[in-house]
């Protein structure tokens, strides 16, 4: 009974967060009801039993990824209110609820034939951390290694595209340049 | 002998093209020469195939390529030279080398010079296609190309709404009686299977009366329209506003005589249907009587003889449905030569009096021109039919045919209307050469023709004068092919009576006219004096109000008709389905313009409605693989 | 009702993707498109560790793993992408961003 209400409670809650983050004009408000929807979606996780997914869920998303969107939203003016010429409510709405269906149509036709195998069962007694750790290093492995060097591209992107003075490269400079700019730059500050 | 065909039919043709190269340039003289030379050399021609026959040849029969040979259809370009066409061919050159002579006088100040022989030696030649060639096939290729080189002529002076005018009537009515000599043609192929003379005619005795009397009287509305039958003869009167050459040419030797042509050559099928031979008879009496009716008070010199034209060919159609063909083409041949002969004098006349045509406006022009005079004069002798010129001879005959078959009324007609005809001719010939001199008061300065064109003109007189002396010949050798009936009045006493009393009644009229018109004090009617306010005069001057008959209640409503169709259905209904689809087209790709117009947002939600449709028909097909059974027999169900 | 079962989780991560595709198609701001994009990612989350838990399979978490590692790597790259631009042309309106003439 205690799943039943937990799951209807945070489904409204999660619900309604995301509604507001995609339905609002301000910004800020934005962001704070998404990060609320991704907290409420780790809820889930835990209901489900994913302890590992659900920890990972916060430290990632409502950690790491929403803090990178508030770093961002320096960089814009976020005290004025996002105007935004809308195109026709109902082509939107009717396409989503259409889509909606279809895909509950889909979904619901294999499940009347019941035969579906798991691949990788889970196994009984160890905890859901140590499961995840066995399948993610064993049959996971080469994904595992190619999303790290995923991520570190995706850091130095990050760098180089947001970063100042991107262009200059003072390992390939020699000494004397680098005492050029440094004096110039104390130049300025002076 | 095939060469001098060849060469009579195609001289022609080489002459106009010729000719044509110089359409658009101005006058050149040997533009004029050419042609002339030309036709000259298919004269000779046409002269020695006529000897070739006259001592007895057989008929020249050649086929020149096949034209159409599909299935059990088979029609080649055939020519024969029989004793019929080399008749018509001594005729129809003639005729045209002297006209062609003279226009090179008469055309002389015509910007359009070259133009005009292109089109005149056209003439010639589709007029040869049409006598010379040995299928119904190939006399309608002439009969349609006679047909439209007579609209180019009749409209040559194109900028006169007039001439345009004329000459699209001239060939709409030929074109609608052509539909009914397409008809008869259709006919004849159906019942016979095929559409050389020979094997035609050798069919039809077996067919039964009642098609042969359809396939006779469709050829005959083709035949009424050629040579302006009543009723669709308003043309050949209007048709004078093109040049006298051309009047000389096509109205009085050639293409009106076209029709009694068809006749005289279908003459084994008009045989067999004597009902319809009648009726033609008839018909031509009657044309007979109309015509010189109307030629009696017209005021226009080329319209009088225009009508004297018609008349005549009613002459030549009562001949020939009364089954006596060879004096029907007899008379064809007399009546071209002195009507071109008249023709031509009159375009000398309207060349000294500055295209006038009233000849109340003229008078004793025999001073001033003494050569044309004579001309006219010989030949409206010719016309009333005195002895020994050569109408004597044709018309006198076609009143003893008409006598010796019975048909009374026929014969009383055509006496009445030889006795008009005398009259109306010499009014002409009196109002025109004797009397006072009305021309002086319009400050005309008239003067004769160019010497060649008075010696191109003799040949004509000549012929008009000794034609009559060839019946003999004409009559031994033509009979090879047509019925050889000969007509003798039973008794010689009668036989006399009747042709002094014809005599007498055509100089009795001859007297009159030259009473009434040859007198002082004639001057140009304005309309109100009393004799033109008589009924019957008005009746006869607005031609009997037929064309005014045509133009309301069939040219009117007919063009209300085309408005209709025009502005309506084409417009309305054809245009706006076409406009309609290009228009959808367009439409649609202005709509779908927007899909690529590189907003993120729109094509977002294109995406999604992509995926959408593709989710749908996942779901479609999902389903119906699972109930692939069950649409089977649904669809078996319905039967398919 | 009571007893959760699959479907509701399968709902539930229906609905999520339905608001996420509605916020895609309807915001103008890019910051706030990328927004709905996570809510996409989160609802396919949901969606295989639901399946995951009834089927007693592990494959689904493995996928979901992977799917927000991927998706902190977008955002990090999409944030600096759009720095530049905002840097370039002082707007990140996606009305303003069409150059195409269609």
């Amino acid at each position: 009974m205690f799943e039943a209400v937990a799951f209807y409670l945070f489904a409204f809650l999660t619900i309604a967060m995301f509604f507001i983050a995609v339905t609002t004009s301000q910004a800020l408000y934005a962001l704070t009801a998404l990060a609320a929807g991704m907290i409420f979606i780790s809820a889930f996780f835990f209901i489900l039993g994913a302890d590992f997914l659900g920890a990972v869920q916060i430290v990632v998303y409502s950690g790491a990824v929403m803090a990178l969107y508030a770093f961002g939203m320096m960089f814009f003016d976020t005290t004025r209110e996002v105007k935004e010429k809308n195109g026709n409510k109902y082509i939107i709405v009717g396409l989503s609820v259409i889509s909606a269906v279809l895909v509950v149509a889909i979904f619901s036709a294999p499940l009347i034939s019941e035969n579906i195998t798991a691949l990788y069962p889970m196994v009984e007694g160890a905890g859901n951390t140590q499961e995840v750790g066995l399948v993610l290093f064993t049959k996971y492995l080469v994904p595992f290694e190619v999303a790290a060097v995923m991520l570190l591209v995706a850091m130095i992107a990050g760098i180089v595209l947001a970063g100042k003075d991107m262009d200059l490269s003072l390992t390939l400079l020699d000494d004397k340049e680098i005492e050029e700019i440094k004096n110039k730059k104390m130049k300025k500050v002076l | 002998m095939e060469l001098y065909l060849y060469l009579a039919l195609f001289a022609p043709l080489a002459g106009s093209l010729f000719a044509a190269l110089f359409g658009a340039s101005p006058k050149i003289m040997i533009a004029g020469i050419i042609p002339s030379a030309l036709l000259f050399a298919s004269f000779v021609s046409s002269t020695i195939l006529l000897v070739y026959i006259l001592s007895g040849g057989a008929p020249v029969h050649v086929e020149m390529m096949t034209w159409m040979a599909t299935g059990n259809l088979y029609i080649p370009f055939g020519f024969v030279v029989d004793q019929v066409s080399v008749t018509m061919m001594m005729v129809v050159t003639v005729v045209s080398t002297i006209v062609h002579i003279y226009s090179i006088g008469y055309m002389d100040h015509d910007k359009a010079f070259n133009r005009f022989f292109a089109w005149l030696s056209a003439f010639v030649f589709s007029m040869m296609v049409l006598v010379m060639s040995d299928n119904f096939a190939g006399l309608f290729i002439g009969w349609e190309g006679v047909g439209l080189c007579s609209w180019a002529l009749i409209g040559f002076w194109y900028h006169k709404e007039s001439a345009t005018w004329a000459a699209n009537e001239a060939f709409i009515m030929n074109r609608i009686a052509d539909l009914g000599m397409l008809i008869g043609i259709f006919l004849v192929y159906w019942n016979t299977g095929t559409l050389q003379y020979e094997q035609a005619f050798a069919v039809m005795p077996a067919l039964g009366t009642d098609i042969l009397t359809l396939m006779g009287i469709f050829l005959f509305i083709g035949a009424m329209g050629k040579s302006a039958q009543f009723p669709l003869h308003t043309w050949l009167a209007d048709a004078m506003e093109g040049p006298t050459p051309v009047s000389a040419l096509i109205h009085a030797a050639t293409m009106v005589t076209a029709g009694v042509y068809l006749v005289v050559r279908a003459n084994p099928l008009f045989d067999l249907i004597p009902h319809v031979g009648l009726f033609i008879a008839s018909l031509g009496a009657f044309v007979a009587l109309f015509a010189a009716s109307m030629a009696l008070v017209n005021r226009d010199m080329k319209r009088i003889i225009a009508y004297s034209t018609l008349s005549q060919l009613g002459y030549m159609f009562v001949a020939a449905g009364l089954g006596a063909y060879w004096v029907a083409l007899f008379h064809l041949m007399a009546h071209a030569f002195f009507k071109a002969l008249l023709f031509l004098g009159a375009g000398n006349v309207m060349h000294a009096m500055h295209n006038e045509l009233d000849p109340f406006k003229m008078g004793g022009l025999k001073k001033a021109m003494k050569w044309t005079f004579i001309m006219m004069t010989v030949a409206s002798v010719a016309l009333a039919g005195i002895y020994p010129l050569a109408g004597f001879f044709s018309k006198d005959l076609i009143l003893e045919v008409a006598m010796i078959e019975h048909h009374y009324i026929i014969y009383s007609v055509l006496l009445f209307t030889a006795g008009l005809t005398a009259f109306y001719s010499f009014r002409l010939v009196a109002l025109i050469f004797h009397g006072e001199e009305r021309y002086k008061l319009f400050g005309v300065h008239p003067h004769e023709a160019y010497k060649f064109m008075l010696i191109a003109m003799a040949p004509l007189l000549i012929l008009a004068v000794i034609a009559g002396s060839f019946k003999m010949t004409y009559f031994e050798m033509v009979t090879a092919v047509l019925p050889a009936t000969e007509y003798h009045v039973h008794s010689a006493v009668a036989y006399w009576i009747m042709t002094i009393g014809t005599q007498l009644f055509v100089i009795a009229a001859i007297a009159f006219a030259y009473k009434k018109y040859v007198r002082s004090g004639i001057t140009v009617p304005d309309g109100t004096s009393k004799m033109e306010n008589r009924l019957c005069y008005k009746i006869l001057s607005n031609q009997y109000y037929i064309p005014y008959i045509y133009e309301e209640y069939l040219v009117k409503p007919y063009r209300e008709l085309s408005t209709i169709f025009w502005k309506q259905i084409d417009m309305k209904v054809v245009d706006a389905t076409v406009d309609g689809i290009a228009g959808i087209i367009y439409g649609t790709g202005e709509k779908t313009r927007d899909m690529q117009s590189g907003n993120l947002s729109t094509m977002l939600k294109w995406m999604v409605a992509g995926t959408v449709g593709l989710l749908s028909l996942a779901v479609v097909f999902g389903l119906a693989v699972r109930y692939s059974v069950e649409i089977k027999a649904i669809l078996s169900g319905l039967g398919v | 009702m009571m007893e959760i079962g699959l479907n509701h989780y399968l709902i539930l991560s229906i609905i999520l993707f339905t608001i996420g595709l509605i916020g895609v198609m309807r915001r103008k701001n890019l910051l706030l498109l990328f927004f709905a994009t996570e809510i996409l990612l989160n609802s396919v989350n949901i969606a295989f560790a639901a399946i995951s838990h009834f089927y007693g399979d592990l494959t689904g978490q493995m996928f979901a793993f992977f799917v927000i590692a991927i998706a902190a790597s977008e955002v990090a790259v999409g944030l600096g992408l759009l720095i530049v631009w905002h840097k370039r042309h002082g707007t990140i309106d996606l009305d303003t961003m069409s150059t195409m003439r269609g």
